[in-house]
């Protein structure tokens, strides 16, 4: 791999012999010195301050063959390890072999540990405490950022510890999820582009009345009639939403706030959202375990046809406690 | 024998053997990586030169100083490559002049942020990291929501061009009107969805 790397092969020649020679110079300098002779009481010649002279003493030897043995470690060195152009060394090592070298270690080490909860259902994994306690440092590094060390989500990042699920909560949305990231588009004014803004206001007011907020009564009446036009189609008539196309506007819950300015924001200029993918990135085992972390924070749904193991969901759909 | 008395005594001879002393460690360690295949060209085809809008974001990343907290260099080492992905090469930097990989971690390193998270997400953040991120010590850079300056990215452009960046005329033509009406915000996210993104890890 290094042999093709220079430009030319002259490169290789210019890296041996400078090397070479700038070692083998320090040699001959170092033998050079060893070859004065010390006369008690020479000095340079040199005078300072009047008095002030220096003796002109060799080096002293312990410190002379301390400079021959880092020549002989130098030479030692580059025959074991890459340094002298295109020569590898003796040893074979590289910065990337080494790393190869890591990784296969900590695979073999780990690589059980993930596969026997990657044969396992996502709410039986959910149920076990080791895999919540590798689950949950995989959330603090790759899903923190954004969903919250908690896992509670901020202001348009969802939480994940509710029963409301944007994209669905049972462990397959969720895999689907965490693996190929989501995208959602609300488009500005929904389907209606021409909504002015007093009807937008109304709208605002129609929403808000449907979680139990408060709401002037005459703009929610006027708003009710505009959603069957401008929202139903993605939000359902009675804004119930629809899983995975549009979120459910009649609870509590609100990714972007539900102050009526924050709905008017919302419903004027829509709102892009993006979970990026991390199945590549993280790989099966890594996601499995993910997804049964955030499945076993509380709000995980059990599969619609059960699996053998009837007992793990119940006990994972327990909310968590901790959080 | 070449004693220091001589040396001394000639300053034309010190200065001689002072630089010829001085200059083996970088004609060694330096001068070769110039003529490297691996750091001098793009490790892959999606290796490209930054756009305006990219290039614009990138010199708001050294205004504000990010390179004192962020580095983008992530090393071969498994620690790092868990957390960021696949470790850089030097392909990869080959338009970056200078290249930002930093010595000092405060915050994560940058070199594959690209697409890790979402544009949204970059808004916020910088903006007020504690919105998304309450336990962050990172400064907020609320003054990035202005205009972007345009007036002098062509120059720029030119002279990353005499320096081996391969713009061609009419993208340096059009630059100006590409980031028109963008806000420095935009440009540093557009820099940073970009960086790391033409190499992934697979597993």
């Amino acid at each position: 791999m290094i042999m093709s790397d220079f430009v030319s092969g002259f490169w290789n020649i210019y890296v041996f012999g400078i090397t070479l020679v700038s070692i083998l110079g320090c040699g001959v300098f170092l033998w050079l010195q060893g070859t004065a002779k010390h006369v008690e009481g020479q000095t340079t010649g040199h005078v300072w301050d009047e008095t002030l002279e220096e003796y002109s003493n060799p080096l002293p030897n312990w410190w002379r063959w301390l400079f021959y043995l880092t020549i002989l470690f130098s030479l030692f060195y580059l025959a074991m390890y890459p340094g002298l152009g295109s020569f590898e060394g003796q040893y074979k090592w590289s910065s990337t072999g080494q790393y190869d070298k890591e990784v296969q270690k900590a695979d073999s080490q780990y690589g059980p540990i993930y596969q026997k909860f990657l044969k396992q259902d996502v709410p039986v994994v959910a149920a076990s405490g080791e895999a919540k306690e590798m689950g949950q440092r995989l959330f603090v590094t790759y899903c923190a950022q954004c969903h919250g060390s908690d896992a509670g989500g901020v202001k348009g990042f969802p939480n994940l510890t509710d029963k409301d699920w944007l994209y669905g909560g049972t462990p397959e949305k969720i895999k689907e999820s965490i693996t190929n990231g989501r995208n959602a588009m609300m488009p500005a004014k929904g389907v209606k582009p021409d909504l002015s803004a007093d009807e937008i206001k109304d709208l605002a007011n129609y929403v808000r009345s449907l979680s139990g907020l408060a709401a002037d009564s005459i703009r929610t009446q006027r708003g009710k009639e505009l959603f069957a036009v401008a929202c139903a189609a993605c939000h359902g008539p009675e804004g119930k939403g629809n899983e995975g196309v549009a979120p459910n506007l009649a609870d509590k819950v609100w990714l972007y706030g539900s102050s009526e300015a924050t709905i008017i924001e919302t419903t004027t200029n829509g709102r892009v959202n993006r979970m990026p993918a991390f199945g590549e990135f993280l790989g099966e085992a890594k996601v499995h375990l993910l997804a049964a972390y955030v499945y076993g924070l509380g709000g995980g749904v059990v599969p619609a046809a059960p699996v053998a193991t009837m007992e793990a969901p119940a006990a994972a759909a327990a909310p968590a406690g901790a959080q | 024998m070449l004693t220091h008395d001589k040396i001394e005594r000639n300053v034309g001879l010190l200065i001689v053997l002072t630089v010829l002393t001085v200059s083996v460690g970088g004609l060694l360690e330096i001068v070769p990586l110039f003529f490297q295949k691996s750091t001098t060209t793009p490790a892959n085809e999606l290796v490209k030169p930054y756009d305006p809008l990219q290039l614009s974001g990138r010199d708001i990343y050294i205004r504000e100083g990010c390179y004192n907290c962020h580095s983008q260099m992530i090393r071969p080492f498994r620690a790092e490559t868990e957390r960021y992905g696949h470790y850089s090469v030097a392909g990869e930097f080959v338009y970056d002049h200078p290249f930002q990989w930093g010595s000092k971690r405060t915050g994560p390193d940058l070199a594959r942020v690209g697409g890790r998270y979402s544009d949204q997400w970059h808004h916020t953040h910088l903006l007020n990291p504690r919105d998304v991120v309450p336990e962050s010590n990172m400064p907020a850079y609320d003054w990035l929501e202005r205009p972007l300056k345009t007036g002098d990215i062509e120059a720029k452009m030119k002279a990353l061009r005499v320096v081996g960046v391969p713009y061609t005329d009419e993208e340096i033509a059009g630059a100006a009107k590409s980031i028109e009406g963008k806000t420095e915000l935009d440009a540093m996210i557009a820099y940073l969805q970009n960086l790391g993104t033409a190499i992934k890890q697979v597993r």
